[in-house]
């Protein structure tokens, strides 16, 4: 595969590769039911996810624990701000466990992707993202037809008092943002930053070790001890995206549902 | 990636599948593991963290609520106690005022009933008094009348003699005399 490479042949380099940074089949070849490293990955955070869930929630206490608390923390953020403030404090309880799992699972994947030595961030296969992107899809489609029933629902996409000349083309908007707009972009939104964002701190890296140890001058050395530090630079903004993106998943997340909940908006 | 993949093509490999060239298209066995691991996580946090969470958080606000309540009720209670204790306190006053004005009262009736007393005592010993001279007086006037008539008789046969010496007759005859007086005059005037 390394035959894709086209580019900075001649130089001696070669720029990390989009296909191959990312395909890592660990058993099955290429093929679409090949375990991947990525899904060993998410399986270990959801074994990593529960066991710290379940053992920092054992023994609660009024006053809590330190692990307890780290816990509560998110909790409470996600409960609170995303959940009680979002959807109201009369629906949002039955929402809570969605859209903390939601949060837990995206956030502990992107951090994968500056935690040695894993430094993947699986969402950045789309694969993952698109799965929770329909898993909101349906969620939310769901709680409009349930609470307005179905022709309600399609008529709440409408805001009331339109002139009926726009109508229709509202609505046609309406319903690509409902259908199509929403999941593509909740999806490419979180896999296009973790890609991004994961073949930059590659290409930092590789960069700068070609630039430092490759067949270059005492000049060009210096350059690769700064795109070393950029590198660094980017990974604590990486980790910074990283929570940033598995917050607003969740925000969207938790937008959408209110949005199918709300009868008298609109 | 079109020249990529001609590329490829051209050196003998096999020609990459499109969900492998574009890494926007997903890879099946990863999508499939997304639902999965999300579903995994999400019966163990719905079944056993959510609600261990909540339970705490509404223990917490139960424990904060109770504070605030038990304190609350402390200061009712002190309140009703302050309250009955003025009650209570005006409640003597009015007890304290209530014995004075009785006593007052009482010891305006003993003085009335002293006066009453000392007024009825005066009277009667003023009517006894007043009696006694109307008896003296019957009596004096009696015995007068009896003296008089006795010296006017005697006075009277010294003058005419013996042929007055009938009782009877010079008895009737004194006493018409005195009667014509006491006619004429009112009787006060005789003693």
């Amino acid at each position: 595969m390394s035959s894709l490479l086209a580019a900075g042949e001649g130089t001696g380099f070669e720029a990390p590769d989009p296909i191959e940074t990312f395909w890592q089949p660990l058993w099955g070849g290429n093929s679409q039911f090949a375990l991947t490293r990525p899904m060993v990955m998410a399986v270990f955070s959801v074994v990593l996810l529960s066991v710290w869930l379940l053992l920092s929630t054992r023994k609660m206490a009024l006053v809590p624990g330190k692990a307890q608390f780290v816990t509560e923390s998110v909790y409470g953020m996600v409960r609170n701000g995303l959940g009680r403030d979002i959807l109201g404090s009369k629906d949002f309880l039955r929402f809570v466990p969605l859209l903390f799992t939601m949060f837990m699972l995206i956030l502990t994947n992107n951090l994968f992707g500056i935690i040695p030595p894993i430094q993947y961030p699986t969402m950045s296969r789309f694969g993952f993202p698109l799965a929770l992107a329909l898993i909101v899809f349906v969620v939310y489609h769901v709680v409009g037809i349930r609470s307005m029933g179905l022709g309600g629902y399609f008529r709440h996409m409408v805001p009331a008092g339109l002139p009926w000349l726009i109508v229709p083309l509202i609505f046609f908007l309406e319903l690509l943002t409902y259908f199509v707009t929403r999941p593509v972009t909740l999806a490419l939104r979180l896999f296009g930053n973790m890609f991004a964002g994961h073949i930059l701190l590659v290409l930092c890296v590789v960069g700068g070790e070609h630039l430092l140890f490759g067949d270059t001058g005492i000049a060009v050395k210096g350059t690769g001890v700064l795109v070393f530090l950029g590198g660094f630079v980017m990974t604590l903004f990486e980790g910074f995206v990283q929570f940033l993106q598995a917050y607003v998943f969740t925000l969207l997340t938790a937008l959408y549902i209110a949005g199918s909940l709300a009868t008298d908006e609109h | 990636m079109q020249i990529a993949a001609v590329l490829v093509a051209a050196e003998g490999d096999e020609v990459l599948p499109s969900w492998l060239q574009y890494p926007v298209l997903p890879h099946l066995g990863e999508l499939i593991f997304g639902f999965l691991v999300f579903a995994i996580l999400y019966v163990v946090v719905a079944r056993k963290v959510v609600p261990r969470l909540e339970q705490i958080f509404n223990e917490r606000t139960a424990a904060i609520q109770g504070g605030i309540e038990k304190a609350e009720k402390a200061q009712e209670e002190a309140a009703k106690a302050l309250e009955e204790y003025q009650a209570q306190l005006t409640e003597a006053r009015a007890e304290a005022s209530r014995i004075r004005e009785e006593a007052r009262a009482e010891g305006a009736t003993i003085i009335a009933e002293m006066r009453d007393r000392a007024q009825s005592e005066a009277n009667r010993i003023a009517a006894a008094a007043q009696q006694q001279i109307q008896a003296e007086r019957q009596q004096a006037v009696v015995q007068l009348r009896g003296e008089v008539g006795r010296l006017a008789t005697d006075l009277a046969s010294r003058i005419v003699g013996e042929s007055l010496e009938d009782h009877v007759r010079a008895s009737g005859v004194v006493d018409r005399f005195l009667a014509e007086i006491e006619g004429a005059e009112p009787a006060g005037r005789v003693s």
